[in-house]
């Protein structure tokens, strides 16, 4: 009881019905995340990490609706809970942090106005308690002088320090899981490395769990103990965050390591991927990175492949078909990034 | 934000002598004053004299300047038609034009905010199509027509309100009747606010549905939706105050068009107020009446803006500040 998951989303598919078609920005994507863990979600532009953090949370617009699969918190499924009871779990057990700290927040009010307004709502506590308590998210998250700022209009604060708002807000109510969709893709690069070492510190204290979304792979050699990559809403490859920057196994993972220039031990030259993702109207069959694949055989095309489970993880590519022995560890060796 | 202030009163005294230009104008060149005073039978000595009483040989500019002056004083000479001082008759009637404007734009004002939040709200719903699909022909109809159709509707087939007048009223102050304070004047307001305030009505509310729209696509109300806050929070506290600033801006400037559309309305309904006397000084061509009456409307207008502006700083902190502070 006391390992089962904190999150665990299974089999997820989100699907946007449309006069032309439907369409899966995220299509049969699961993992698990445990207490005080964070995972790092990565893929191109489009892959569908943005439309999942949202379908976590019950928020994706319409017409997208899920489609199948589940998400449990804490082993009860709340995938399809009504919108009141789907509202008390947003904020109170699983916060979400967006990705422009300048738009987030309301303009008109005074952002104590707005974390006391959060606070309220989830928890039963009085306005004076509140605000002590908004006071102390506000420090928490590095305000100075958050005793006086929590006055303060949103446009009174940096970008940087909007983001840092923006987190307390996140956290105001304490919740159990924080789902960050590129938290700091609007900030500069020192900032952004307050941020991060705020949320892994958040993270430790609190034992709460983080699940991070973004393109920088610096961040997530940084921050992430494990590492989910999405490519065209499936899920290519998940592992401790180790293994996959060193050691991808999954051939999309190899590419994105070449062509990414922070990659611990990246000596050599950047390589791009060839192509570039399909959009949503034209998935390729079978394995929907085969056009792209350097090691691509007869039978990518045809078969989709599901995640198989690796020592401590799971590739999604025929390369690691147990079943399959002329090929068994074939990719493993390949795949090594140097 | 003192020098934006200073500079939006500067500005609005700018335009009110271009009013007062133009109704100078009118004043003087729109017709002959003197034959208008006299009549056909005065001999040569009389016009000279009036002439003379009037000022009317002094050079134009000296006259605009005695114009300007004797309307920051109120006065604004004779009637024509009437023989008494114009600002009296204004005076007289001023009253139940603003009662009626009051009412007109109240009733615009909250039934266009309170539509327009719930078809922003329900943007699919059954209800809120109906509402749309009906304000489409408050927007189109002549203000004329609705009010006809509802003297029809109201007066003469059911018979449940007054088709004109206004009904009995009480003294507020020395020179104040009002009907707000009795049931028959209360009454009489019913229809002749309705008609006057429909057409501001749709308009704010189709404009509050609007904004309504794009705010709740916002970044922010999309954040605020993910702290998991109640609807009413979200739809109340967050979205409606972010639609305030374009909706006062249209109030405000309706507001304005409420007094000056009156005409039309109190003429429907023959409503004793500016609007009529108006337009009953445009069939006599009563010159210092209807000067009197576009200066009057042009104040109205121009104190409007000027409040609107000011709201501004009361609604959105971003203009509160002229240099915006930096967090450490
Ligand atoms: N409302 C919508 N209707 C239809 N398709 C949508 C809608 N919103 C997003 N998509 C599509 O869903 C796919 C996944 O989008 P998503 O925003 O999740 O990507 P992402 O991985 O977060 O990308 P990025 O790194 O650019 O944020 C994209 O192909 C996008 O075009
Ligand atoms: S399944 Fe085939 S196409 Fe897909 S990644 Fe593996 S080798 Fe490449
Ligand atoms: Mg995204």
């Amino acid at each position: 009881m006391i390992d089962r998951p904190l999150l665990s989303i299974r089999d997820l598919v989100v699907e946007f019905t449309t006069r032309r078609g439907v369409l899966r920005p995220v299509d049969g994507v699961g993992f698990d995340i445990a207490r005080g863990e964070i995972l790092g979600v990565v893929g191109e532009s489009g892959a569908g990490k943005s439309m999942m953090g949202s379908a976590v949370v019950g928020l994706i617009d319409r017409p997208g609706r899920i489609a199948s699969g589940a998400v449990l918190l804490d082993g009860e499924p709340i995938h399809r809970l009504s919108e009141e009871a789907m509202r008390r779990i947003r904020g109170r057990r699983i916060g979400m942090v967006f990705q422009d700290p300048l738009t987030s927040l309301n303009p008109l009010l005074r952002i104590g106005d707005q974390i006391v307004e959060t606070i309220r709502t989830h928890l039963p506590v009085g306005e004076a308690e509140a605000r002590r308590r908004a006071i102390a998210a506000l420090d928490e998250v590095g305000i100075p002088a958050a005793a006086r700022r929590i006055d303060s209009y949103p446009h009174e604060f940096s970008g940087g320090m909007r983001q840092r708002v923006v987190i307390a807000l996140a956290l105001a109510a304490e919740p159990d899981l924080v789902i960050a969709d590129e938290p700091t893709t609007a900030l500069d690069v020192s900032v952004q490395a307050q941020i991060i070492a705020l949320l892994k510190r958040l993270c430790r204290e609190r034992g709460a769990a983080v699940m991070l979304i973004t393109h920088d792979m610096g961040v997530i050699a940084e921050a992430t103990d494990r590492v989910a990559v999405m490519y065209a809403g499936r899920l290519a490859e998940i592992g401790p965050t180790p293994d996959v920057l060193t050691r991808p196994k999954h051939p999309y993972t190899v590419g994105l390591m070449r062509s990414t220039p922070s990659t611990l031990g990246a000596g050599g030259r950047l390589h791009q991927i060839p192509g570039s993702m399909p959009g949503l109207r034209a998935i390729p069959s079978g394995c929907a990175f085969h056009p792209r694949c350097p090691k691509a055989f007869a039978r990518c095309d045809r078969e989709r492949p599901d995640p198989i489970p690796t020592a401590a993880g799971a590739v999604a590519c025929w390369l690691y078909d147990p079943e399959d022995p002329a090929l068994s560890g074939a990719g493993e060796a390949e795949g090594t990034a140097t | 934000m003192l020098a934006f202030i200073i500079r939006r009163v500067g500005q609005a005294v700018a335009v009110l002598f271009t009013v007062g230009l133009v109704a100078f104008c009118i004043f003087r060149f729109m017709g002959d004053p003197v034959e208008n005073l006299l009549g056909q039978e005065a001999t040569q000595a009389d016009r000279e004299a009036l002439i003379e009483r009037l000022g009317l040989d002094d050079p134009i500019p000296v006259q605009y300047v005695r114009f300007v002056g004797n309307a920051l004083q109120g006065e604004f000479g004779i009637s024509y038609r009437l023989g008494r001082p114009v600002s009296e008759l204004i005076a007289e009637r001023l009253p139940a034009t603003l009662e009626l404007a009051m009412v007109s734009a109240l009733f615009a004002l909250v039934f266009g905010v309170l539509f327009g939040v719930y078809t922003g709200i329900r943007r699919d719903g059954v209800l809120a199509n109906i509402v749309m699909s009906v304000s489409l022909v408050g927007v189109s109809l002549p203000t004329f027509l609705i009010g006809i159709l509802l003297i029809w509707i109201f007066a003469v087939e059911l018979g449940w309100l007054p088709s004109f007048g206004r009904g009995d009223t009480v003294a507020i102050t020395e020179n104040w009747d009002s009907v707000l304070l009795t049931a028959s004047g209360l009454k009489s307001l019913i229809l002749p606010g309705i008609t006057l305030g429909l057409y501001q009505m749709t308009l704010i509310m189709r404009l509050v549905r609007s904004e309504m729209l794009e705010v709740l696509r916002t970044d922010y109300i999309r954040f605020a939706r993910a702290r998991g806050l109640r609807r009413q929070a979200i739809y109340f506290g967050h979205a409606l105050k972010n639609t305030l600033v374009p909706v006062i801006t249209v109030t405000g400037l309706q507001l304005g068009s409420i007094i000056a559309f009156a005409i039309i309305t109190e003429t429907v309904f023959q409503w004793p107020g500016v609007g009529l006397l108006f337009v009953n000084a445009i069939f006599f061509v009563d010159i210092p009446v209807m000067a009197a009456y576009l200066l009057l409307v042009g104040t109205v207008f121009v104190t409007i803006n000027l409040i609107v502006d000011l709201l501004y700083f009361a609604i959105d902190p971003r203009l509160r500040f002229d240099a915006p502070g930096k967090g450490a």
